[in-house]
């Protein structure tokens, strides 16, 4: 398995206003006429930034940013896993805001990128500190469950099982699901619709 | 011990407790299209793992295929290419594939059920966030994203944690003119686009109790809109009838046998719930939405809302819609004049939405500046509702008639708006840029009123429109 234990992750952070914003914004979909992921963060938010000549995913000063900061129901729609895999793809290593949709989140946590909550006013005020000064190093750390930045520092929620698998090194399921066969043989036996055929 | 749909069929498709917490769920059904899984089958191959149950995954290719000729190869290379990959990965895997020579092609949350492949008491997962339309069963139906689907096809499990379960009745009856798809815009517009996360809805009370399956399954599609990514009606003899005699559905005693089991899975009468919301039938009106989510919506005879109207959470997502439709707070949003008309979806593109549709133009035509599509469900639909004579209806009303998938919902296909086009759509989501267009906008209603906007050239209520009649 590919382990890879994620405890910290430290950058700049790419603020991102907005409730709602749903994967149809975050990866349009006739970029997903493709049989790869390769390439997706050419297209993050495309449709959005061609309206928006303001919009921070295209501002070369979060370039780098290896945090999103956003607000609330983020990722919710469709359950494409372009979308993470687009910012995942961009360098943004975790995101930060005050919800995510449950089957966004379920991706981010498969792709490695932790999605951490914080309250409406935390989340507010991360993405006017990284507004006003870009270059604002932020570090979150999962051990401390905390986020921290020119001189902010706020505690971050996870729900525990995300948190032990990016902790352990075990946010890419497949591997544990096989561990036990015999288990899974075993569930597959006693279910009596797999057996009228 | 009084349980729920939602524990019991938890409880009978748990296999262990990971180290993590989260509960190894075995996957009873895996349905698969061509997008969100080519990429699945490559993690599997490059890791060496092989389809452990092909069994149970069926699949079928609706997403990207042209609804107007679907000869191979499709014109856009592209999708071409992911049509192909699904070929070899289902022929290299011995999965069923109903492509669209089979005759049973279409979208994927129309075939299951209506193959009866779709069963009470089952898990059911699919890369597509709609698969909750299959709670309408009795099932328990979550979407999930390509490396899920890796998960599944390798080990016919997922990793997840179980969900709250909120009962949701609706009580009462509906009025003329009120259907399925306003009762679940309703559900929305009360409970938030968000309000379901971390819930599994079940969806009870006497309107569900009398809506067909095909009702039952509009309302459990657009469950995610409302965030909760299981929604459930409990099995009941109406689930039981549509069932009897489908093709994968057991057949003869063993049906029979089914069917206790079927109704065992139903919640226990004095089952608890983590929550419960009421909703009363009467109140109910035709719904448009007039924003950027479905939970932004109106009833038709009411007018736009003021950014004023909200707290300051709030105002900024009304202006934010407002400006992006186009439209003034304060209209009425009846009278917005529309210029494509979309009949189609895996939340409303069935026989009996096609009834419906068909019932408000026969003998009337399409406005001359509306450009108007049905695209049924699936072959099937589209094969029953030629034996009816509705594709003479649409056809003669100046409607095109096309083959089936999902189209316009998502615009994956050349099915698209262009530039602002407003659209009138029986699809679930009025994201900005959702059908195609990245300026495009969309106004989600119910086939009869989407029927009823084509031929006015602009929304109306549809209670008007029948009593004219």
């Amino acid at each position: 398995m590919p382990i890879e234990r994620i405890t910290t992750i430290e950058g700049t952070a790419l603020p991102l206003r907005g409730d709602n914003i749903d994967t149809d914004r975050i990866i349009p979909a006739r970029f997903l006429r493709a049989i790869s992921f390769q390439g997706l963060q050419e297209h993050l938010f495309e449709d959005d930034i061609a309206q928006d000549r303001n919009h921070p995913a295209a501002s070369a000063v979060y370039r780098n940013a290896s945090l999103m900061f956003v607000e609330a129901n983020f990722g919710c729609g469709s359950s494409r896993e372009h979308a993470p895999q687009a910012i995942r793809r961009r360098g943004i290593r975790a995101v930060i805001g005050v919800s995510f949709s449950e089957i966004f989140f379920g991706n981010s946590v498969a792709l490695g990128m932790p999605c951490v909550s914080v309250t409406n006013d935390d989340a507010r005020r991360l993405i006017e500190l990284a507004e006003r000064n870009p270059d604002t190093a932020f570090v979150l750390d999962l051990s401390k469950m905390r986020v921290s930045g020119a001189g902010v520092d706020v505690p971050v929620t996870l729900p525990s099982a995300a948190r032990e698998s990016f902790s352990e090194g075990t946010w890419d399921a497949t591997g544990l699901l096989l561990d036990r066969f015999d288990q899974v043989e075993r569930v597959a036996a006693r279910l009596p619709y797999l057996h009228w055929a | 011990m009084a349980e729920t749909l939602f524990k019991k069929v938890w409880d009978t498709h748990t296999v262990r407790r990971l180290p993590n917490g989260q509960t190894q769920l075995f996957i009873g059904l895996h349905l698969i299209h061509e997008v969100t899984t080519p990429q699945a089958f490559d993690m599997l191959n490059a890791r060496g793992w092989t389809v452990k149950y092909p069994a149970r995954t069926v699949a079928t290719v609706d997403h990207i295929v042209p609804t107007r000729d679907q000869r191979r190869p499709f014109a856009d290379l592209m999708a071409e290419d992911m049509l192909a990959a699904l070929e070899r990965n289902c022929r290299a895997a011995g999965i069923k594939l109903l492509d669209i020579a089979s005759g049973a092609q279409g979208i994927v949350h129309v075939i299951g059920p209506e193959l009866g492949l779709t069963q009470p008491g089952m898990t059911i997962a699919c890369g597509d966030s709609h698969t909750s339309t299959h709670g309408a069963f009795g099932a328990v139906a979550f979407g999930i994203g390509t490396s899920q689907v890796r998960d599944v096809l390798a080990s016919q499990c997922l990793a997840l944690d179980p969900l709250k379960v909120r009962r949701i009745r609706v009580n009462g009856r509906l009025s003329p003119g009120v259907y399925a798809k306003d009762v679940i815009l309703e559900i929305i517009r009360r409970l938030g686009v968000n309000g379901g996360v971390g819930y599994a809805y079940e969806y009870a009370g006497e309107v569900v109790s009398r809506m067909t399956m095909d009702e039952r399954m509009t309302i459990c599609n657009m469950s995610i809109e409302g965030g909760a990514r299981v929604g459930y009606v409990n099995p009941d003899d109406t689930t039981i009838e549509y069932l009897r005699g489908r093709k994968y559905a057991p057949q003869g005693d063993a049906f029979e046998t089914a069917v206790k089991w079927w109704r065992s899975n139903a919640s226990d009468p004095d089952a608890a719930y983590d929550d419960e919301v009421e909703i009363d039938a009467a109140a109910i009106r035709p719904t448009v939405t007039w924003g950027i989510n479905p939970g932004q919506s109106l009833y038709v005879d009411e007018r736009l809302p003021h950014p004023s109207d909200a707290g300051a959470e709030g105002r900024s997502s009304i202006e934010e819609a407002l400006a992006f439709m186009g439209l003034r707070a304060g209209e009425p949003i009846s009278g917005t004049r529309i210029d494509v008309a979309f009949v189609g979806s895996c939340t409303n593109a069935r026989l009996s939405d096609l009834r419906e549709a068909a019932k408000m133009i026969r003998g009337r035509h399409v406005a001359p500046h509306v450009r108007a599509l049905v695209v049924p469900g699936s072959q099937a639909v589209r094969a029953a509702a030629e034996r009816e004579g509705l594709d003479q209806i649409f056809t003669a009303a100046g409607f095109e008639w096309r083959g089936a998938g999902c189209s316009m919902c998502l615009a994956m296909n050349p099915d698209k708006l262009e530039g602002r086009e407003i659209c009138a759509s029986s699809s679930n989501r009025n994201f900005k840029g959702r059908q195609g267009s990245p300026t495009g906008r969309t106004l989600l209603m119910s086939p009869a009123m989407v029927a009823a906007a084509a031929v006015a050239g602009e929304v109306v209520d549809v209670r008007e429109v029948s009593r004219a009649d």
